[in-house]
């Protein structure tokens, strides 16, 4: 699913990235404690959805030490975690966010390194 | 004495947690390291999730230990349904909060790595589920899946550290399974991090036969076997074997028990076999094996003691009914209850596999005597070098249960008959060998005592006849330098039988002859004495006429005296 969207060339982008564009994004990044780890996640991916997904996305952050029973729930084993809920497929990113080129061709906003020009 | 010692000082020195598993607790010497982790590793297939389970399924319900069971390859609904089909009730343990199961899910497809990270999800998870049960126990299973699924080798392998030391801080007792690699014992080298206790699983096909085996490869601070040992995944688990070959330290009974042949019996001393030892019964296709082994198994049973007779080339039917052709009928005994009868094919499992199934049925029917018929077509599925190690935990078992033993073997037509036989009979105490003599243009069976420990017995070949009674040992014909048997010793003995009556004849003829001449001398005695009684008479006869004579005489004289004198 990912590489078809990824692979898709400018014009056809111009269609792809207009429809996503109302879609909302539901993201729970799962952090353990207030770590110095923790903390520039939390600032990276504001940051990165301020950027990218301003008005359209609903972030909320977990301190899964509070929530043992969520780590459960939502599969986590690394901390940090970023679960992308919405739109589909559920994908999740692990670690403080910082690389944001990686971080937005999961989230079907930039199409996949190397790829790019047609 | 001196070896005793250390042991009692390595055990103090080491807490142990006992698993519960049959037989691993006696190779371990107590179980694994309390408060440790332990690292199982084996190929795909060779039992780790459900040994890593047993001990916590053991641990829940035995030692009141509840357990954590992080399964990173399965989901809960899969291991209890696996666990269901052994007759563990996992379900059943989880709501009654003794166990508690957690499936890390990793699908490298959803990861997507965006910088430095840690663990630390996965410590929260096992922290909050060993609180929630209060867990004494852990399971990791396989904890290697996460290298297929986080691609930073690097963080994981100093988190894995991390966790190894967090459980050990814990003072969780953790087993920690593994896939085996290619020159490693983990495909991802787990053993740098899990070194106080490893054991490898195994699982090997040979001719067919697919074999189990576990081996202790380390275990710091203590002592274990090293051995590698069978095991089985049965219907009650996993049974690690042997459970008693550590040591030879079984009590020696001496009490004596018929072999149910009165004439062997005589032979071993006029006692029979020690309780409790081994007996092997060999010789070539045909010779009555069988038939001793039966009559041992019906004396026992007429003394009430249970028996049970494991038959590896007939069924049970046919055992039965061959039995009954020499007068030896074992249907009432099976329906008292005291003998069973399992016959199977060898080639129906490996060794390994016969062997746990006996211990089963021995623990299960507590027999006094176990006959084993024969040992040698379990060498069928197996190299002659692993059946030997095999018996002698079966004979060491046997031992320890203070169980009469008797064991045959079928010894080919060319082999050496006293060629050791499948390499067990120096374990064995009582040796009788049983061969074919052909002389004459027939087959004899010929049987003698090889060898007896701690007994008299007779150095005599004797020859064994199978009669529609039973079997009989007979004295074969001895001297004049030769030994006969069969119908030569039938001949002989006639022949012997012709000699002796003639010579009783003879003997018989003389003493008549001999009384006829007493009769004749008694009666010239008779005729002699009444001639002397004749001439006696005469004699007086003759006296009186002399006196009469005389008497005329001196009559005359005085008639005439007196006729002149006038």
């Amino acid at each position: 699913m990912k590489k078809r969207a990824s692979v898709k060339s400018n014009a056809a982008q111009v269609k792809t990235a207009e429809q996503p564009k109302d879609e909302r994004y539901i993201l729970r990044l799962y952090i353990a404690g207030s770590t110095p780890r923790s903390m520039q996640a939390i600032l990276n991916i504001r940051r990165i959805c301020e950027e990218h997904l301003k008005g359209r996305y609903e972030l909320v952050v977990v301190d899964v030490y509070q929530q043992p029973t969520l780590a459960k729930g939502e599969q986590i084993i690394a901390a940090p975690t970023l679960v992308k809920k919405l739109p589909l497929p559920l994908r999740r990113f692990i670690g403080d966010m910082s690389n944001e080129q990686r971080i937005l061709v999961g989230l079907d906003l930039r199409p996949a390194e190397g790829k790019d020009p047609a | 004495m001196n070896k005793k010692t250390t042991n009692s000082r390595t055990t103090e020195s080491i807490p142990k947690t006992l698993s519960g598993i049959q037989g691993l607790d006696e190779i371990t010497h107590g179980g694994l390291p309390t408060g440790r982790p332990t690292l199982i590793c084996g190929s795909a297939g060779c039992g780790k999730t459900l040994l890593a389970m047993e001990f916590l399924m053991r641990g829940a319900t035995q030692y009141g230990e509840p357990g954590v069971f992080m399964a990173f390859e399965e989901n809960e609904q899969d291991l209890i349904l696996n666990m269901r089909s052994l007759g563990f009730d996992l379900k059943k343990l989880i709501a009654q909060k003794k166990i508690l199961l957690d499936y890390i899910h990793i699908d490298r497809q959803e990861i997507e790595e965006t910088g430095e990270y840690d663990l630390e999800g996965l410590f929260i998870r096992l922290d909050y589920a060993i609180k929630s049960i209060g867990a004494k126990r852990v399971v990791l299973d396989t904890i290697e899946a996460l290298f297929a699924g986080l691609p930073n080798e690097m963080i994981l392998r100093a988190e894995l550290r991390r966790l190894f030391r967090w459980l050990k801080d814990r003072g969780m007792t953790a087993i920690i399974t593994g896939e085996s690699g290619d020159k490693t014992l983990t495909r991802h080298g787990l053993e740098e991090y899990v070194a106080d206790c490893v054991m490898t699983l195994d699982h090997r096909v040979q001719n067919q036969m697919s074999t189990r085996r576990l081996r202790v490869v380390k275990y710091r601070g203590t002592v274990h076997g090293t051995n590698e040992y069978p095991f089985l995944i049965g219907e009650a688990g996993i049974s690690v074997l042997p459970v008693t070959s550590l040591g030879l330290n079984h009590e020696a009974s001496v009490q004596r028990i018929s072999s149910g042949i009165p004439k062997l019996d005589e032979m071993l001393a006029g006692k029979g076999y020690y309780r409790g030892s081994s007996v092997l019964v060999s010789g070539s296709p045909g010779v009555g094996k069988s038939s001793i082994a039966a009559h041992f198994i019906d004396a026992a049973c007429r003394r009430g003691e249970r028996c049970q007779l494991f038959a590896y080339e007939e069924s049970s039917d046919q055992i039965m009914r061959n039995m009954r052709s020499i007068g030896i009928d074992l249907a009432p005994w099976i329906e008292k209850g005291l003998l069973q009868i399992h016959a199977v094919r060898p080639t129906l499992c490996g060794i390994e596999s016969h062997l746990v199934s006996m211990h089963h049925k021995i623990g299960a029917f507590k027999p006094s005597v176990v006959v084993v018929d024969p040992i040698s077509s379990l060498s069928i599925t197996q190299d002659e070098a692993e059946l030997k190690p095999t018996l002698m935990r079966l004979i060491d078992f046997l031992k320890m249960q203070k169980i009469t033993a008797l064991f045959t073997s079928l010894v080919s037509g060319g082999m050496n008959l006293e060629d050791s036989q499948v390499g067990v009979s120096s374990l064995m105490d009582t040796w009788l060998l049983l061969r074919n003599a052909e002389t004459n243009g027939e087959r004899n069976r010929t049987f003698y005592v090889l060898k007896s420990r701690g007994t008299a017995h007779s150095n005599q070949i004797r020859e064994f006849v199978i009669t529609n009674k039973g079997v009989d040992l007979q004295e074969i014909y001895l001297g004049a330098d030769k030994t006969l048997t069969g119908s030569a010793r039938a001949t002989q003995e006639a022949n012997e039988a012709l000699a002796e009556q003639r010579l009783q004849r003879e003997h018989q003829r003389r003493l008549q002859q001999l009384d006829r001449k007493r009769t004749t001398i008694a009666a010239q005695i008779i005729a002699l004495e009444a001639e002397m009684k004749s001439d006696e008479e005469e004699m007086k006869s003759f006296a009186m006429q002399e006196e009469l004579r005389q008497k005329t005489l001196s009559n005359e004289r005085r008639t005439m005296s007196r006729l002149r004198g006038q």
